[in-house]
């Protein structure tokens, strides 16, 4: 049986909690709305990039970028995107557990941005090549740095392909965990399945008839195919910031009512203890008289 | 059979309509795009993009980018599309100004990336002018 004291002790600790999660919850919220905003309004941009470009790599002649054939090694290069702070629910944890049932087959090499996920494949003994640190909010310029380097390493030819694990954000409280492949260009699904595959499919049909390319098809690819997984990369970045940001924004709203919820007990036993002893003492003081009498 | 023209950039979906013609600027030059134009993909450089509909015309100033027609379709990703109604010309002056102050600073050192940038910038910059001077000269 708790004391009265322990008891005020523990509701004193709940309510220092329950105020540290509500400070971060306003927080993770103002940021939330900008990363959300963020990512809705550069998603239809990636989309397009991304729906042209595959319909471009359908009609167009084999080999002409490498960016549409395959590697010939066998490794592949996965980039996850994680978070770099935690208490931001199961985030984190999904997005790894999806990398883990994912079965990529062959050798498989790891570049990451984020501590957590740098830490969370250190943990399952993966073999990490690099790290990239990106600030919040993200800069474009930090993402250029990562899609040069993911795009050097693809140009040795020791990878098949590039696949990047991220968390693709729906809505506030739902964030899927993806694995897409970037390299070579590939149907790529940001923020959810919004009738992409259907727009496509009636792009393709429309884009039968051969392009014709200005200056020619080799420029044109030259300088549009990095711009485009640059972009892209970018735009995977904002879906997991805003994924983030809300996971976070949940997962402190939760804890807040959990400890609101917690101090109403709490104070409600200390009551009850309270009460108890008052009727003890009173019962006792009225018994001592009437012995006295 | 119209011509539907769509113009995005990586911040929002700047223009979605249909039209009548296209002049952009690409990078062989000015390229006109009546509906049921032949397909072509090609690249976009800095400069004046006018837009005909029903006898009116809208100019924008926009950044590099790709553009890409079939017969139906035309659409344009860019890094930049500003209607010229909207274009401050005394803050891109300010940010010409800025752009051409960071690459001075950045010649001695060896950041090609950072150059690339803010040359990106200041041919953005350059087109914006541009547009707005030469609408007020009419």
């Amino acid at each position: 049986m708790p004391s009265t004291r322990d008891i005020r002790r523990r509701i004193k600790s709940v309510k220092n909690t329950a105020q540290i999660t509500k400070a971060m919850q306003l927080v993770a919220a103002a940021k939330m709305k900008k990363a959300q905003d963020q990512a809705a309004n550069g998603r239809h941009y990636a989309e397009m990039m991304n729906k042209i470009l595959v319909a471009l790599k359908e009609s167009a002649e084999e080999g002409i970028h490498p960016y549409f054939a395959e590697g010939k090694g066998s490794k592949t290069l996965v980039l996850v995107i994680a978070t770099d702070k935690g208490l931001c629910g199961a985030l984190n944890t999904n997005l790894l557990k999806k990398l883990v049932n994912s079965k990529i087959e062959g050798e498989v090499e790891y570049v990451t941005i984020g501590r957590k996920a740098s830490q969370g494949l250190a943990r399952l003994r993966k073999k990490l090549i690099a790290d990239f640190p990106v600030k919040d909010p993200a800069k474009f310029a930090e993402v250029r740095t990562v899609g040069k380097f993911i795009q050097d390493k693809f140009l040795t030819g020791e990878y098949k392909a590039v696949h990047i694990a991220f968390n693709n954000f729906i809505n506030t409280v739902t964030q899927v965990p993806s694995i897409e492949q970037l390299l070579p260009v590939n149907p790529v699904t940001l923020g959810g399945k919004r009738g992409f595959d259907e727009t496509s499919k009636e792009v393709n049909a429309a884009e039968l008839p051969q392009y014709t390319f200005e200056p020619g098809a080799a420029v044109v690819f030259e300088t549009v195919l990095p711009q485009y997984v640059n972009g892209t990369l970018y735009q995977m970045l904002l879906e997991a910031r805003a994924s983030e940001h809300s996971s976070r924004m949940v997962a402190m709203k939760n804890a807040t009512d959990n400890a609101k919820q917690m101090l109403k007990d709490l104070s409600l036993e200390y009551n009850k203890l309270r009460q108890a002893a008052i009727t003890n003492e009173l019962l006792e003081i009225t018994t001592a008289k009437m012995a006295l009498e | 059979m119209p011509l539907k023209l769509e113009i995005v950039t990586p911040e929002a979906r700047i223009f979605s309509d249909e039209v009548d013609t296209v002049v952009l600027p690409g990078v062989e030059g000015e390229l006109g795009i009546l509906p049921a134009h032949a397909p072509l993909v090609t690249t976009l450089q800095c400069g004046e993009l006018r837009i005909s509909k029903s006898g009116k015309t809208t100019e924008m100033a926009v950044g590099e980018g790709l553009v890409e027609v079939t017969g139906a379709y035309a659409r344009i990703l860019t890094d930049m599309a500003i209607d010229v109604e909207s274009i401050d010309e005394k803050a891109v002056e300010e940010a010409l100004e800025r752009a051409r102050h960071s690459l001075e600073s950045l010649k001695h050192g060896e950041h090609q990336e950072e150059v690339a940038a803010v040359m990106a910038m200041i041919q953005r910059s350059t087109a914006q002018l541009h547009v707005k001077r030469k609408r007020r000269t009419v």
